[in-house]
């Protein structure tokens, strides 16, 4: 959205960095040194508590810092599989709190790249993009509990093996509903756009409260609770790989290590389908309508076909995660799906980068840990200075001040840095792909 | 052959008649200019051809078949293209892009191709990407590929345009004064490109223009606008003879005494 973005702005401090430790050896080098010391240092000392908090965050970073050094593939991809393959698990049997916190992390990261494909690659402003995620939880929580008897009478619960199904069944309901939500804003743009979509995430919380009667399909305001869980892959294996490294599990920590790679999974499949998406004729034609809608259109784009068809992309993810979301909550009620929600995402998407995939999930992760993490410290480290006697008046709650300093937070960020942390710098576009390093070490000697 | 036939074309905005009964042909394989002052409907001409307007009276018959009806980018989906007076590049896409982006009616991989990535996908966007670079290379753009359009300079971005009609392989390609703001030098490059469209890809063209040096060099018909009407029709001589024309410009009692 912001109109003179600076293109090479995002990467400038961490190329000063990484040359600072040399190229070559020095990225491997870093890296390991990094992946080692955050790694042991979560392993052993597992506690909740400030200094596990900023290691954590270190940890996660470890991910850009895998992705933005210059090393060999195969070499990022073995720090990926150990970090977030053995680490991060082992670390979430060891303290529950934090695997949560990174799998929040990827369900927000997926919801932000859904969004991300409607407003940073099609240039139409959602602010009601968490309905989609409503629908999706609501369709397995409906479906996996008796809530369903009450809808169909003598309709008995799906048994919890058609989850997988059903996170399909989420994907598609979602472009349905994401299509609906496209029709009737086809002829609009920006301010009224908005609006629109803004009222559609409302209606749909609406009806979420307000669909248990005549007929109880949403069970209202009380939500739905005891929502089925998938039967449980590998538990058996899993119980004893974890076994012999001495840890027992319960069924709960299973199911927790199990929705993490759960949702793991879903990211990567995330990331691959819409860095496709945008490096194809579609995604091309979706920038062009953003760049310029008379011109695309000139260019024979069809551009309710395009728009309607962002709409649904992008709402589909949304659907899936919500199964997932519902699945791995246990429990959903209406007010989990409000405008704040959909605000969040947008927040992540800005924030991040607009357009560009790794900087939408940056700005996932930190909204993440900022909302439940960084911010709830601050506030219990405000709080136990005063009850040491800080001169902080009494009437002054810190936990009250969290989505203050949020918001300061983000209106500091807009100011300098309107652009996103990693903004989306076109990349070049090869013929071949062997000709990518031939190319870019021209561009650097020109640079240099 | 007609390419393109307009016949007795009139729009209406609000009082003002924009164009009145203007009927045009265009030959296969020619280069059409379509001149007259500021604010004579060429234009607005343009975008009825285009179909981003529809046209109160009169027909369009492109390649004999009625445009009506049809939204603008089905007409270009049938190979009518064109360029901008004010220059309506995507400017942040690389000039490669931009070029893609031209060829998109050309390009019909099903999404579930684009999700695999499989290898009729690579085959089709690998052919797109050489004929995107054929055609930068033909207006000389090919060295600058990676650049953002908007960086260009304002020639290469003119250029850019072109080739980004082109990409679409257009039979027709409709050119909103394509040297506006142009040095002679500049122009004289952007006339033999001109040229070269038709000669080398057998594109007809349809320029409006205002440098009557470029109009009179490389059109084989003229057609004169004044006020919405077709005041006048032929090639460089004919025109430049007739005094309806020459009043249009200089104004009245300008074509009864030569100087």
């Amino acid at each position: 959205m912001a109109k003179s973005t600076p293109q090479t702005g995002g990467t400038g401090a961490w190329d000063q960095l990484v040359g600072l430790i040399g190229r070559g050896p020095g990225g491997y080098v870093f890296l390991s040194i990094y992946t080692l010391v955050t790694s042991l240092l979560l392993l052993l000392n597992p506690r909740t508590n400030l200094f596990t908090d900023i290691v954590f965050i270190l940890f996660l970073l470890l991910i850009l810092a895998i992705y933005r050094t210059k090393v060999h593939v195969g070499f990022k991809i073995a720090l990926g599989v150990i970090t977030l393959g053995f680490v991060m698990p082992y670390f979430g049997t060891l303290n529950p709190y934090y695997i949560d916190v990174a799998t929040q992390a990827g369900i927000f990261a997926t919801l932000a790249m859904g969004l991300n494909v409607v407003v940073g690659f099609a240039g139409l402003l959602d602010l009601g993009y968490v309905a989609f995620y409503a629908v999706g939880a609501y369709l397995w929580s409906i479906f996996s509990t008796p809530q369903v008897g009450l809808m169909i009478s003598g309709a008995t619960p799906i048994p919890s093996g058609w989850f997988y199904g059903f996170i399909l069944l989420g994907l598609t309901v979602g472009g349905v509903f994401g299509v609906l939500l496209g029709l009737p804003v086809l002829r609009l743009r920006g301010d009224y756009l908005a609006i629109v979509t803004l009222g559609f995430g409302e209606v749909i919380r609406v009806l979420a409260v307000n669909l248990d009667k005549p007929l109880n399909i949403t069970n209202g305001a009380q939500g739905i609770k005891d929502i089925e869980r998938p039967p449980l892959f590998f538990a058996d294996p899993l119980r004893a790989i974890f076994s012999s490294f001495g840890r027992q599990l319960d069924n709960n920590q299973l199911y927790q290590i199990f929705f993490y790679f759960m949702v793991l999974v879903v990211v990567l499949i995330t990331i691959l389908i819409v860095s496709r998406l945008k490096n194809s004729r579609i995604g091309r034609a979706w920038t062009a309508i953003r760049e310029d809608e008379t011109a695309a259109i000139a260019q024979g784009i069809p551009l309710v076909r395009m728009k309607l068809m962002a709409f649904a992309v992008g709402a589909s993810f949304a659907g899936a995660m919500g199964v997932i979301f519902a699945s791995k909550q246990l429990f959903i009620n209406p007010p989990t799906f409000d405008l704040l929600r959909s605000i969040g995402i947008l927040t992540m998407v800005i924030l991040g980068g607009l357009g560009n995939i790794p900087g939408v999930i940056l700005g996932a992760v930190l909204v993440t840990l900022l909302d439940l993490q960084i911010l709830p410290r601050i506030a219990e480290i405000l709080r136990s200075a005063q009850k040491a006697g800080w001169p902080i008046p009494s009437a002054f709650d810190p936990t009250q001040y969290q989505r203050l300093l949020f918001g300061l937070l983000m209106i500091l960020m807009m100011i300098f840095r309107p652009e996103g942390i990693l903004p989306e710098d076109r990349r070049r576009q090869e013929l071949h792909e062997e000709d990518e390093e031939i190319v870019e070490d021209a561009a650097e000697a020109e640079a240099a | 052959m007609a390419l393109l036939e307009a016949t007795n074309i009139t729009k209406i905005f609000g009082g003002l008649t924009a164009v009145n009964d203007v009927t045009l042909t265009i030959e296969k394989g020619s280069i059409v200019s379509v001149i007259g002052p500021n604010g004579a409907g060429k234009t607005t001409f343009f975008n009825i051809l285009t179909g981003i307007y529809k046209p109160d009276k009169g027909v369009v018959l492109f390649d004999g078949a009625p445009t009506a009806g049809l939204r603008p980018d089905q007409i270009a989906a049938l190979g009518m293209r064109r360029t901008f007076q004010n220059i309506r590049l995507f400017h942040n896409m690389t000039v490669l892009e931009n070029a893609l982006v031209g060829m998109h009616t050309h390009l019909h991989a099903p999404i579930w191709n684009i999700i695999l990535r499989n290898r009729s996908l690579r085959l089709e966007e690998g052919k797109a990407r050489d004929r995107s670079r054929e055609l930068l290379r033909f207006v000389g753009l090919d060295e600058k590929r990676d650049e953002l359009a908007k960086n260009l300079p304002y020639g290469d971005q003119r250029r850019l345009e072109i080739a980004r009609a082109l990409a679409g392989d257009p039979k027709l390609i409709l050119l909103d004064e394509p040297t506006a703001g142009m040095n002679p030098n500049e122009t004289v490059e952007a006339t033999n490109l001109i040229r070269r469209l038709r000669d080398e890809l057998g594109v007809t063209v349809v320029l409006i223009e205002h440098d009557m040096r470029l109009v009179m060099a490389i059109s084989e018909r003229i057609s004169v606008l004044d006020y919405g009407t077709k005041i006048a029709e032929g090639d460089g001589a004919v025109i430049r003879a007739n005094p309806r024309v020459i009043e249009a410009y200089l104004g009245k009692g300008a074509a009864g005494n030569p100087a």
